[in-house]
């Protein structure tokens, strides 16, 4: 009896909560402060990213007027905020063809807004002092000779290779397998646990092999020179399982919510023309992660010293 | 977790009779009797009709292709479909409304409203005397260093969060402990859904959630409470459950109805549960505050985890310390509550009751027009940036350590690589078969079954290998923090003042965010799975710490005042009074031991723990809910297992 009672109870509270929502809900959340001249912007995880949202943010707020909320998550949530409306744009894109695919050419809810004007390249990577005392590690070819150097207890017998979060796309277990090398992968879990580590062995002088990309603000700390992979060709990289190729020269793409490019006047002009340098960016990623230099004043520096640079990505008047 | 609940056999098992008649007649040998027989056929049968190795292919079911069509579904219709346009999007909204609202009602306090209503709402809680001062000087010394500290508005939105998330799951907690509390067969279909809503890692729902309820406040919101939600319903079903049974039959017999007896008996009675049931949700919602700012609910979380892009142990450290001294003044301030609830109420006067909030009320509004005046936000010239001494300090301290990196390695080498090659070499239906025989051992055959099936739906799920290299890391971390744990609750409840001064220390590690510390900890420790112990251990010691001590604390005195007596010498005391006397508090470490290691799984796979964790990780950040899913389901399994292998005490004990 006594359940009887407790089950009609909770099925006439979810009736009343039930009729409660008889009205539709906004699907779009609604603007808090700022009406139209609000711009929201995704802050990934990476500091080269967060150079160029700062830079951006910075102009906006600044030039043209609008108040800038930034929001920090991950890549896939990024894409899927951009395309129901809760973020405006995405600066810095490393290449995510199943979310293009899904949002840019099905539901056709984001759209793309050019190059950022830098190229992303991944690869293995060894430090630079090492690379001078034994030069033929520079390629693939020769690593098994070099493998117990790079040794730890997580590893075993075989040579470790650093791998970094799982944001990050990687081949590398494909490729060490397809490629006969005695070297194991070991996922670091996040990229603040592998720049720890990569500092923790150049301070130590100490050889490692690294999963690890351009452009990155710690490549002006730590010097680290590219190992050799077997050249990348259009498709090598089509069948994960199949890989034994480097990894492709990736522009980086800036991307749109649909509606925001449409309507979003002066500010999505203005993010569809900001384009710089690979140079430019270290340049504020540095003062950002190397100086810690908040992000607003890295980018407040920078702005005041290229103001020729970023006049011409205003919208003509 | 659960106890399982069966009555105890009586044991007469003479002590003259010959060995083989012990054997047989003491349940404990009897059953080990009977295990060693069933090895003796089942081993043999195992090696011949399934051989060795790895869980077999054949048995495993993948469920991330329905879950990857469910989540295509979710994003094709949640802009059109009625569900959501009727139903899910007002929950989502009104979240977002809620916690603005809070966030701006605290804002337009102004700094001086908001501290002064923290201090007289502690000094209002905890009373006038001592105490209260003492509650009060905390909330102050609070407040005072999270503003000190640059965090002032990012303090105030995520008490803003936390206000809204606490009183939801307090709520739920509130409607689910009347349900369990009152009704046997409630009580037992929810234990294994608030057991799963504690272990299955935020990380791995976090996704389907903000596709539902997008990101920022709404899915955030949602996760805390879940996550937040069971320890009051738990509380308040043991309260219910455990009120005076001649107070209630007074009651009846007064010929008040079913409703009146639980509005006028049981639910005042069990007021002191439900506050400590609070105190605990509002302790779990705050280490959810990191997890909600990866979704982008902003706030202190939002400060840490951007502070760890750039490798910023300070900047994260100064966003870490408010979320521990909002700890602190909640826990104080509510503890003190609950501690005074049944103490008498001289009279009435102007400082108790209805006037004492008036009072509080009218000091509130008082302070923040005079705020009004001296500006909204904390000041700028009052703050201090920590960050760079903190950094300084945090590489003088790795450079100069060396001897962890040694001992990572050999920990590593001689004890984890060990350990998880032969949990990965035992065939799978000897693992089965040894997780069968412990339970049974410990507890009863259904004990046993659950256990089994958790296991084995491990390897269906097919994640064995992966889940085998994380209990590994689990096992290890549960002895390291036992051991510690449990040492230093003897020395703590030998010596009081020893425990006052390590209490700070240890609310600091049960509270501060762990993605604070996974910086040093990677830079003593190096990117291994002997870091994610670490990370776990810590987490984790304090939880063991605080029962050890509690448990030593309470062991009858007179049976220690005997043995002392007879000339025990103090470790004589100790080993054969203290600490057996203790076991149920002991064995309940262990069970949090076993929860709390669990938790930090998925923070072991951001510093290199790999395996579940990693995969969990994973999930989260390629939008992959197959594989997150599969992961975190794996790691309740996993603490299921363990829980029913760690409980032989329950079992004696008789229903709440």
């Amino acid at each position: 009896m006594r359940t009887l009672r407790i089950t009609t109870a909770v099925i006439s509270a979810l009736g009343v909560i039930g009729l409660s929502a008889c009205g539709a809900a906004d699907t779009g959340k609604k603007d808090e402060a700022g009406g139209d001249k609000t711009v929201r912007l995704t802050v990934p995880s990476w500091v080269g990213a967060q150079a160029n949202t700062a830079v951006a943010g910075y102009i906006l707020k600044k030039e043209l007027g609008y108040t800038v909320k930034t929001q920090q998550m991950g890549e896939v949530l990024a894409w899927d905020a951009l395309s129901k409306g809760d973020i405006d744009a995405i600066m810095e894109d490393w290449g995510h063809p199943k979310e293009e695919t899904q949002y840019v050419t099905t539901k056709k809810t984001v759209v793309k807004a050019g190059d950022l004007g830098v190229t992303g390249h991944i690869g293995w990577y060894v430090p630079k002092y090492y690379a001078d005392k034994n030069p033929d590690v520079l390629d693939a070819k020769n690593l098994n000779k070099y493998a117990k150097d790079f040794k730890t207890a997580e590893s075993g017998d075989k040579g470790e290779i650093l791998e970094g979060s799982p944001d990050y796309v990687t081949n590398d277990d494909a490729i060490i397998k397809n490629l006969k090398l005695d070297l194991k992968t070991n996922y670091s879990g996040s990229e603040a646990a592998q720049i720890t580590a990569i500092k923790k062995y150049a301070k130590e002088k100490k050889p490692f092999l690294t999963y690890w990309w351009t452009p990155q603000w710690l490549n002006a700390q730590v010097d680290m020179v590219e190992v050799k992979l077997p050249e990348y060709k259009e498709g090598c990289d089509a069948d994960p399982k199949k890989v034994a190729c480097a990894y492709p020269n990736t522009p980086l793409q800036k991307f749109l919510n649909a509606d925001f490019a449409k309507d979003g006047g002066e500010a999505a002009e203005f993010l569809k023309n900001f384009k710089w340098t690979t140079e430019q960016q270290n340049e504020v990623a540095l003062m950002i992660a190397g100086e810690k230099m908040s992000p607003e004043a890295a980018a407040e520096k920078w702005v005041n010293a290229n103001e020729s640079t970023w006049k011409a990505w205003l919208p003509k008047k | 977790m659960t106890a399982t609940v069966t009555v105890s056999k009586p044991t007469d098992a003479a002590p003259t009779a010959g060995r083989w008649r012990l054997l047989l007649t003491h349940p404990g040998k009897r059953k080990v009797l009977g295990l060693a027989l069933a090895a003796l056929v089942l081993i043999p049968l195992g090696i011949a009709l399934w051989g060795s190795g790895s869980w077999p292919a054949g048995l495993t079911v993948d469920v991330s292709g329905p879950l990857d069509d469910a989540n295509e579904w979710v994003i094709d219709n949640r802009d059109t479909h009625p569900l959501f346009l009727y139903f899910l999007l007002h929950f989502s909204n009104t979240a977002t409304d809620a916690v603005d609202g809070v966030y701006q009602f605290l804002d337009a306090m102004g700094w001086l409203g908001v501290l002064v209503a923290g201090v007289l709402f502690a000094w209002r809680a905890a009373g006038l005397g001592r105490r209260g001062v003492k509650v009060a000087a905390t909330a102050f010394g609070a407040f005072a260093l999270c503003g000190l500290l640059g965090m002032w508005d990012a303090t105030l939105l995520t008490i803003a969060l936390m206000v809204v998330a606490v009183a939801v799951a307090a709520l739920l907690g509130v409607l689910i402990g009347l349900a369990a509390g009152l009704s046997d067969r409630v009580d037992r279909a929810l234990r294994p859904v608030l057991d799963t809503m504690q272990v299955l890692p935020a990380f791995a729902y976090l996704l389907p959630f903000v596709l539902v309820f997008g990101t920022g406040t709404p899915a955030a919101l949602f996760c805390t409470v879940i996550y937040a939600a069971p320890p009051m319903a738990r509380l308040t079903a043991l309260g219910l459950r455990g009120a005076d049974p001649a107070v209630l039959e007074a009651s009846a017999s007064l010929g008040a109805s079913g409703w009146q007896r639980l509005r006028t008996a049981r639910l005042p009675l069990a007021r002191k549960q439900m506050l400590l049931g609070l105190n605990q949700t509002i302790m779990m919602a705050l280490s959810m505050v990191v997890i909600a700012a990866l979704v982008g609910a902003g706030g202190l979380g939002e400060a840490v985890y951007s502070a760890l892009s750039t490798v910023d142990v300070g900047k994260a450290l100064a966003a870490g310390i408010p979320i521990v001294l909002i700890a602190v003044w909640l826990d104080r301030t509510t503890a003190a509550a609950g501690d005074r609830i049944g103490e008498s109420n001289p009279g009435g006067g102007p400082l108790h009751g209805r006037s004492a909030w008036a009072l509080v009320s009218a000091g509130v509004v008082a302070a923040a027009l005079a705020g009004l005046a001296i500006g909204r936000t904390w000041p700028d010239s009052w703050t201090y940036d920590i960050s760079t001494p903190v950094n300084k300090a945090q590489e003088w301290i790795t450079e100069n350590l060396t001897f962890t990196e040694v001992w990572s390695r050999e920990f590593t080498l001689w004890i984890l690589n060990p350990l998880r090659d032969l949990l990965i070499w035992l065939p799978w239906w000897s693992v089965l078969l040894l997780v069968a025989a412990v339970a049974w051992l410990v507890g009863t055959w259904a004990t046993a079954l659950t256990a089994t099936l958790s296991m084995a739906a491990i390897g269906v799920l097919g994640v064995w290998a992966k889940s085998l290299d994380t209990l590994s890391q689990v096992l290890a971390a549960l002895v390291l923090t036992l051991a510690l744990g449990v040492l230093a609750g003897i020395f703590c409840a030998r010596a009081g003042r020893l425990e006052r001064w390590l209490r700070p220390v240890l609310d600091a590690m049960q509270t501060m965010p762990q993605f604070v510390y996974l910086i040093p900890v990677v830079a003593l420790f190096g990117v291994t799975r002997a870091s994610a112990i670490i990370a776990a251990v810590v987490y984790a010691l304090p939880a063991v710490v605080r029962i050890t001590t509690q448990g030593l604390r309470e062991v009858d005195p007179a049976a220690l005042e005997a043995a002392r007596s007879l000339g025990a010498s103090t470790r004589q005391q100790l080993l054969q009074v203290q600490l057996p006397l203790a076991r149920p508090a002991l064995q309940l470490a262990v069970n949090q031991g076993v929860v709390l290691v669990l938790a930090v799984v998925v923070v072991g796979g951001l510093v290199g723990g790999g395996a579940l964790g990693y995969d969990v990780v994973k999930g989260l950040s390629r939008g992959d809910m197959g594989v997150g899913m599969t992961a975190g389901v794996a790691i309740v399994c996993l603490g299921l297992v363990l829980d029913r292998i760690t409980q032989p005490a329950r079992r004696k004990s008789t229903s709440h």
